[in-house]
């Protein structure tokens, strides 16, 4: 069934027919019959927010709380531009987002007219894939395949860059096909049955496995982390995760080892390098995680599943690689593994558990708490305390703030955790969080956030204010840029270029201005209650959570070293630590 | 278990040794829409692969597919990475490493002009003959030359014609496709 619709009645269509509910967006000349056209309906409700990288970040937190296409709409020129450093973001993490560009009219493209910008030439290195729609006759198919493509395989980004006079003519509009085919794009995603009998043959043998999951279990959906769950209980191994896959398991179960990689623990690092069966589920060996990569676990069968074949031997060769979606990769694995046994390795595996015990005791989180100031990470454990028990998801930003919320704040479930892991983006927690509460209305959503990054986007907390989302932002304020401040320390002699937040805003002040609350503590005596009224209020809020100014992120992985080449908690002087191949990597 | 998987040590240092870089003649079949050669060459300089040449034409006008033949030189790890991004891109229906698959027919055309008089002319001119290169262009004091084949051929013609009077040459890049029955 077709009828006759303008371009822009068609964008509203189409997005209605892929279930689109919420779009962030920011009108402009080149997109004001999309907007037009939005008005005069009521099923997709539109956010408005003050700047276009706020509007892709919101979509990320959207998508990635909720396993659904974020859908961005903004205009040609700097709107598109704006909106660059969200898509690259998505792009890097794996997002799906949809996002629609204005462009001017075609018979005035290449003419260096007015908010007029090579949208689809810019957007290509940093999307799955974009178009210029040229023709209403190819719009409505193109909606329907940028959707697929962007929440299909290795989930992505993809850009629609609609001209205004294709948005004002009028065509046929075809509904969406039960399932796309589409011509040279077919991702796979049920692994080779071979492959992963082969990986649990190399299971039932392990003396030392480990599991290194990442965010392909996040992008799997639900059903992967409880299948991931399943395996981990049926095999007893032990389970570290990236930061992406952060919430796939849960931090209270024991076989748990932290986060891994650059500031991840003790065990989980040891475990990585010392392990003789490492088991990759969704994640890239990034070199967040490898570290030093020619003394990355040198004496283990690398077992990769992924479904991007590209990321297989890309950084770290596999020995056995299994392309597919992690979630049916996992079915498999716990259907055979129950063919075999039905008793967990625990026993037979029992010197390499306590070994990682050995490590674990080190406690590499460990920290000298104050009673005079704030610790940022004193101050995350309250803030979990505070919200244990409760449905809650964390957004960060940007740095020390944020791997203290990796490395403190225990995650339970997937899709809690939102955060800039691939580009780290300062200034996409804030956004993120409004795009989360968009999704779950009635959920705690909590930006951990630091004073610089919060800085970068603050502005969308109007944007909050203005739709009413009730997001909680938690600032660990140390008047620095911790992370930059953090490797002056260690590779430049302590000389702090332009680490320093001079200048802060008072972000009580800034919080009321926009008609918010604001909260400040800076005394650990009174931050539990604090962090109280944070929560209670029920409304936007800002809290400056003024913190120790110096203290570092620690345990550490320096760049250019291995993984049992850690820098822990104790160590005095951390500046003569790296070497000088190790000072040009960042 | 396949015989190739090793029940301990990491395949990294065993396949590490081989860094040496080779040079590829990848052929790519593509949706024939705008963007696409961006796209491919943009994912070359973004990844920094390096290439060599590039051809591209519509070949299969009813499908409107393009095939793309590229050369690079790159370490055969390296070359696995450029074969998977370039299938990553949505418009690319298949990569064929067609060095690897086999060894290829190459051709490339070349266009070459050289200027002289007296004793060279006829130097130019017998030298052409050997080559099989035509005469596509004549004057009083010069000729175009049209001349097929390897890269190595057309090399070698170009380097005989410097002394006798080069002026300028164009080249089409490789065209390459794999020998016997079987098509892409």
């Amino acid at each position: 069934m077709s009828q006759k619709l303008t371009g822009a009645e068609m964008v509203v269509e189409a997005l209605k027919d892929n279930g689109v509910e919420h779009v962030f967006g920011y009108p402009g000349g080149a997109v004001l019959p999309i907007y037009d056209a939005l008005f005069q309906q009521e099923d997709v409700e539109h956010i408005l927010v003050r700047h276009e990288q706020g509007a892709t970040h919101m979509a990320e937190g959207y998508a990635r709380s909720t396993g659904r296409v974020g859908v961005v709409l903004v205009t040609s020129g700097p709107g598109a531009t704006n909106a660059v450093t969200g898509l690259t973001d998505a792009l890097l993490d794996s997002i799906p987002l949809v996002c629609i560009t204005g462009q001017v009219p075609t018979s005035l493209i290449g003419s260096d007219a007015f908010q007029e910008c090579d949208t689809v030439g810019i957007t290509r290195n940093c999307t799955k894939h974009n178009y210029l729609v040229k023709n209403i006759r190819d719009l409505a198919r193109v909606i329907h395949e940028a959707f697929y493509i962007a929440a299909s395989g290795r989930p992505g980004p993809v850009v629609i860059d609609i001209p205004k006079d294709v948005q004002f003519a009028l065509g046929e509009y075809t509904r969406p096909a039960a399932a796309i085919q589409h011509q040279s794009y077919s991702p796979r995603t049920e692994g080779d049955l071979g492959a992963i009998e082969e990986a649990i043959e190399l299971m039932s043998r392990a003396e030392r496995p480990v599991f290194y999951t990442g965010g392909g279990i996040i992008n799997s959906g639900p059903r992967a982390s409880e299948l991931l769950r399943e395996l981990a209980d049926l095999t007893g191994f032990p389970v570290t995760s990236t930061l992406m896959g952060l919430g796939a398991f849960p931090a209270s179960d024991e076989k748990w080892l932290g986060m891994l990689g650059m500031h991840g623990t003790y065990e989980a690092n040891m475990a990585m390098h010392d392990c003789d069966l490492m088991l990759n589920i969704g994640a890239r060996f990034d070199d967040r995680i490898t570290g030093r990569i020619d003394a990355f676990s040198p004496n283990s069968t690398k077992v990769h599943v992924d479904i991007d074949p590209s990321s297989i031997n890309k950084n770290v060769d596999a020995d056995l690689a299994i392309i597919g979606d992690c979630g049916h990769v996992l079915e498999e694995m716990v259907r055979l593994w129950r063919t075999r046994t039905n008793a967990p390795r625990t026993g037979e595996i029992k010197p390499w558990l306590e070994k990682i015990e050995q490590w674990r005791a080190i406690n590499s989180l460990h920290y000298k708490n104050s009673t005079k100031v704030i610790k940022p990470q004193f101050a995350i454990e309250r803030l979990a305390e505070a919200v244990r028990g409760r449905d809650v998801y964390i957004t960060t930003e940007v740095g020390q703030h944020q791997m203290w919320a990796a490395q403190y704040f225990p995650f339970e479930k997937p899709n809690r955790f939102m955060t800039s892991g691939g580009l780290g983006t300062m200034g996409y927690g804030l956004p993120a969080a409004v795009g989360v509460q968009v999704a779950h209305r009635d959920a705690l959503v909590i930006d951990i956030a630091g004073e610089a990054s919060v800085q970068m986007t603050c502005q969308e907390f109007s944007t909050a204010i203005q739709f009413r989302l009730p997001i909680k932002v938690f600032i660990l304020n140390n008047e620095y840029m911790g992370m930059v401040r953090q490797w002056q320390e260690l590779l430049h002699g302590s000389r702090y270029a332009h680490s320093y937040s001079e200048s802060l805003p008072d972000f009580v002040k800034l919080a009321e201005a926009m008609g918010g609350r604001g909260i400040r503590c800076e005394d650990p005596a009174l931050l539990d209650e604090a962090i109280g009224e944070m929560l209670e209020h029920d409304g936007p809020v800002l809290f400056d959570c003024r913190v120790e100014k110096q203290e570092n992120c620690l345990p550490m992985i320096p760049s250019g070293k291995a993984h049992n080449e850690m820098i822990l908690p104790d160590t005095a002087n951390i500046s003569d630590i790296i070497d000088e191949k190790g000072k040009v990597l960042v | 278990m396949s015989p190739n998987l090793r029940p301990s040590g990491s395949a990294y240092f065993l396949t590490a040794v081989s860094n040496k870089k080779e040079r590829h003649t990848l052929s790519v079949l593509v949706d024939n829409e705008p963007g696409i050669l961006a796209r491919i060459a943009g994912l070359f300089s973004a990844r920094g692969y390096n290439i060599e040449s590039l051809t591209v034409s519509e070949t299969e006008h009813e499908q409107g597919l393009s095939r793309i033949t590229v050369v690079t030189v790159a370490s055969p790890k390296v070359l696995q990475q450029i074969k998977l991004q370039l299938e990553r891109l949505i418009p690319v229906h298949r990569v064929h490493d067609l060095t690897a698959e086999g060894n290829p027919l190459e051709r490339e055309l070349a266009l070459v002009k050289v200027a002289g008089e007296g004793e060279n002319r006829v130097e130019t001119l017998r030298l052409a003959e050997a080559f099989r290169a035509k005469v596509v262009d004549a004057s009083t004091s010069s000729f175009v030359f049209e001349i097929t084949g390897k890269t190595s051929k057309i090399e070698q013609f170009i380097s005989l014609m410097v002394p006798l009077g080069l002026v300028e040459v164009v080249r089409t890049g490789l065209a390459a496709i794999s020998r016997g029955p079987e098509g892409m």
